[in-house]
């Protein structure tokens, strides 16, 4: 590993904004972060993947992943960040390496080319160059490679150095923010620019969510600059240094951006979500106080609060006739970080029943809030093998489960309904719409007919009975 | 005869292929009991998981030696050890199937010596059949892993013994990457149709069909039993399917001595027809009464099809084996292929796709390509979708991945029944984008009319 890249992992392992963090004691925080993997029994992705996942919705821009082909060649156009214009981010780059290249280590001459090919052919506006493990461990230089190129090229050529195997698709998250912070925040200047502005950090637009909450700030006129990196332009995040207040949305995952442009621009931040009617609201509510923070006259809360008020009462008139229909219904609900207190606060709003819930990547202080929301029976868990959720699945612990795909197979084998609320899902469940879209969800996958004929033994193994 | 061409551009852009190990991890799938495992970091796992978990719709167990920087700096044998354990202690599995990435190949380590010392110092391992394959990403794709790991899986588990007793009935098949639940099931019966039985190598019929199990099975759970790889030196014939397992078939007769047949494809009037020949010599008996009916279905729909293949422009990019397979299809039935990309240079065949030239490359050159041939259809795999809409043109959707569809297991292109199958979707696919006529479709009945020939030509019209 490069010094620089040590460095860098150590800075982020420090970050004073992040909670777990400062929950730690001196030495622990040393340690890092990463725990260590048990082989044959890991699961997740690498932190090339987290950098990959931070980034990719940069969506005019070329993402060129340099190293053997399955690094992009398995996992390209798999995720549903939406784009209102451009396309190029959807489109997999690969350097593609062979034997040759790594034998004869041609591969930063083979990158270099490769900058060249797709800057002459797209034009875009940046490349970011993804580093992987093999061209790290033979000492391929992408920071060079790219300056370099920058240079003779005169388009800016990102490096991410988050090669997988130095740890967790979360560590490659901050990896990212850290890429952004060092060459893209800062430097452009936007081409429009008032006392309104306003950047979302950590929302990717999955499915097109941001375009459920974009049009409530539209309406207060305030307007959104940049989204990090959620349908973003390279030039949007290049100039995100003169907003005047920063949204977090995805708990830790860039805090480090959020606390850094604290610190050099002045931009102060919250944590929000945009999960559940409640937080949405706290989320604008907030917005709107720090942008008045910031010299913004003060109507704006008024105006506020009463889009507020106006909104949550369309939400439930749009909710209630779901809501007799999922009452007392009992959800497993697996998932990590902040959308676990996020959603649990939203199926709690529906009279729906919380079986248990995983925090296995909640800070401390989620936890105390899903405490605070569940009241005294928290049923929090870290994990649950496949084969004990298979188990309580079967055994009818839940009416349903909310999960990632990962787990999709276990419910759908219990002949459980199922719900995807991970990064590959195909609904958008974000702001007050995004509610009504869950419940709607939920209500159709809970209400269907199949459960009951699936669950239904065939009917010729009972004992025969006569013809006729 | 076509012109093989190799890309010369230093960035692969939409790549046409999967990797390497993910390839040798799906033949694993078809062994009973199975866990297949990356000697990777987790990402080469996770990468590889996803895009099978998109294809099959099923969990998939596949599993990682976890491998992080330091690991990979001092030697991953106590990774692996570590995995192979934990593997045994958690899952149980009867079988488990090593692959090798990129990552540890380029350190170049003896991979195969490990897991030798591994398995012979550790009690717990005694029961499970571990298999290993160098499959590093930086050579090959998913042929090529599935035909080392199938190359591997024979190596290590089929005893070298040329006087077993025959059992005239059984016929061993080892199917290549591209044969689907559907295409295994459609040939079992076929096969069966003469008397025969089937011994099937690795068979993902059993275990990527989707099926719903009383139980939670953390290994596959059904395909080819360990036990079952002993008895193939009995049967009277082995057949393969795809240029990409003659190593493994030729390993195979090699070690026991039963003769094998070699098809390039099993899709089309001309390949079934040599394979019921086969299977007729075999049993000593002639094709059924349904076959006999199933090859005159084919013949009709041959019939019923021909006119939506005719000089029609096709586009195809695939592995080797399946565009050779396809291209030969089309071409068959009166189209013309007009574009061919091949993933890798894997096949020898490739200079015999009935097409000017065939390019190894990825799906940016297969877009370019299909755009400046004017192709009127494109059949590749799901990654074919954003090509499809900038070209405006159908895509007929193969091989591997097809994230974006249901049932890509059980879809059959093989035997009388499967090529049938696979006009009628051809040719529903033309039949869906017939438009209404229009006067202007017929622009050229005429040739224009020139004004200097015509006295009586009215004055220019504006």
């Amino acid at each position: 590993m490069s010094q620089s890249l040590q460095a860098k992992i150590a800075d982020v392992f420090q970050e004073p904004g992040c909670e777990k963090n400062a929950a730690k004691d001196e030495k622990t925080r040393k340690k890092g972060c990463s725990k260590p993997l048990t082989p044959g029994a890991a699961a997740g992705g690498c932190a090339f993947d987290g950098a990959k996942i931070a980034l990719q919705p940069i969506t005019d821009v070329v993402h060129l992943v340099h190293g053997p082909l399955a690094c992009e060649g398995n996992g390209w156009d798999n995720r549903h960040a939406a784009s209102s214009g451009p396309t190029l981010y959807r489109t997999g780059f690969t350097t593609d390496l062979a034997e040759m290249d790594i034998v004869m280590g041609s591969g930063e001459k083979r990158l270099y080319k490769a900058i060249r090919e797709v800057i002459a052919r797209y034009a875009p506006p940046a490349v970011f160059v993804y580093a992987t493990c093999v061209p790290s461990l033979i000492g391929d230089d992408i920071e060079a490679v790219c300056r370099h190129a920058s240079e003779k090229l005169g388009t800016p050529c990102i490096p991410v150095n988050a090669p997988g195997f130095v740890g967790s698709k979360s560590l490659g998250n901050k990896l990212a923010g850290e890429t952004l912070l060092d060459h893209v925040i800062g430097t452009m200047e936007p081409e429009v620019s008032t006392p309104t502005d306003i950047n979302i950090l950590g929302e990717y637009n999955l499915s097109g969510e941001l375009w459920q909450v974009k049009p409530l700030f539209e309406r207060l006129g305030i307007r959104l600059h940049a989204c990090i990196t959620g349908d973003a332009r390279y030039r949007e995040v290049a100039s995100a240094h003169r907003s005047q207040v920063n949204m977090m949305v995805c708990s830790a995952a860039l805090i480090n951006i959020a606390r850094k442009m604290q610190e050099r621009y002045g931009i102060p931040y919250f944590e929000g979500s945009f999960y559940g009617i409640e937080d949405t609201s706290v989320a604008l509510r907030t917005v709107a106080r720090m942008l008045v923070e910031r010299g913004v006259p003060t109507d704006l809360l008024e105006r506020t609060e009463a889009l507020i008020a106006g909104e949550e009462a369309r939400c439930w008139a749009r909710i209630q006739p779901y809501r007799a229909r999922l009452k007392g219904k009992r959800v497993l609900l697996y998932t990590g970080g902040v959308k676990s207190w996020s959603i649990v606060s939203a199926l709690q709003e529906m009279g729906m029943e919380i079986v248990s819930t995983s925090v296995r990547k909640s800070t401390a202080e989620d936890k105390d809030r899903i405490k605070e929301i569940m009241g005294g029976d928290a049923h929090m868990v870290d994990s649950i093998p496949p084969r004990e959720m298979y188990a309580q699945l079967r055994r009818g612990d839940a009416d349903i489960m909310l999960s990632g795909g990962r787990s999709q197979f276990v419910a759908l084998k219990a002949k459980v309904p199922w719900l995807d609320i991970n990064q590959e899902r195909h609904m958008a469940y974000g702001g007050y719409d995004g509610m009504v879209s869950l419940v709607r969800e939920l209500d159709r996958a809970i209400a269907n007919p199949v459960w009951q004929q699936v669950r239904q033994a065939a009917p010729w193994d009972a004992p025969l009975a006569a013809v006729g | 005869m076509a012109e093989v061409l190799h890309s010369r551009k230093s960035c692969a852009v939409n790549p046409l292929k999967s990797s390497t190990p993910l390839g040798a991890a799906l033949a694993y799938l078809g062994m009973a009991g199975s866990v297949p495992l990356f000697h990777g970091s987790q990402g080469c796992t996770s990468f590889a998981l996803v895009s099978a978990v998109r294809h099959f719709k099923e969990a998939i167990p596949l599993q990682t030696t976890a491998m992080d920087e330091v690991a990979t700096i001092l030697g991953g044998a106590g990774n692996l050890e570590e995995a192979l354990l934990n593997l045994q202690k958690r899952m149980k599995p009867r079988f488990i199937g090593i692959a090798s990435t990129a990552l540890v190949e380029t350190r170049g380590e003896d991979i195969a010596g490990e897991v030798r010392t591994i398995v012979a110092r550790r009690e717990e391992l005694r029961d499970t059949a571990v298999v290993y394959a160098s499959t590093p990403d930086y050579e090959g794709a998913l042929e090529e892993g599935w035909s080392k790991a199938v190359t591997a899986i024979i190596a290590s588990l089929v005893p070298e013994d040329k006087t077993s007793q025959t059992d005239r009935r059984q016929v061993n098949v080892l199917p290549g990457v591209h044969q689907t639940a559907g295409d295994i099931e459609e040939l079992q019966a076929l096969v069966e149709s003469f008397g025969l039985f089937a011994v099937v190598v690795p068979d993902v019929s059993g275990s990527l069909d989707g099926t719903v199990p009383d139980q939670y099975q953390p290994t596959t759970a059904g395909g080819t039993q360990v036990e079952q790889l002993a008895d193939l030196g009995r049967a009277a014939h082995t057949i393969a399917i795809g240029q990409h397992m003659r190593r493994p078939a030729e390993l195979l007769r090699d070690r026991t001595g039963v003769p094998t047949t070699i098809f390039q494809t099993l899709t089309g009037l001309g390949p079934t027809d040599a394979l019921v020949t086969l299977l007729t010599q075999i049993s000593g008996r002639p094709a059924s009464l349904r076959l006999r009916r199933q090859r005159s279905q084919l013949l009709d729909a041959m019939l019923d099809g021909h006119f939506h293949f005719g000089a029609r422009r096709v586009a195809i990019a695939a592995d080797p084996d399946l565009l050779c397979s396809l291209a030969g299809f089309f071409a068959g039935m009166g189209a013309e292929v007009v574009t061919a990309i091949a993933a890798t240079a894997g096949s020898p065949l490739l200079a015999e796709v009935p097409a000017d030239r065939v390019m190894i490359g990825d799906l940016q050159d297969f877009e370019d390509a299909a755009k400046a041939a004017d192709a009127e259809l494109l059949v590749t795999h799901a990654h074919g979708r954003q090509a499809a809409e900038r070209l405006h043109l159908p895509l007929m959707r193969v091989g591997f991945p097809i994230f974006d569809r249901l049932g890509a297991m059980h879809r059959c292109m093989l035997g009388y029944r499967g090529t049938r199958e696979l006009i009628f979707e051809v040719a529903n696919i033309a039949l869906s984008g017939l438009h209404s006529h229009t006067p202007e479709d017929f622009a050229d009945a005429l040739p224009p009319i020139e004004e200097t020939s015509h006295a009586y030509a009215p004055a220019q019209r504006h």
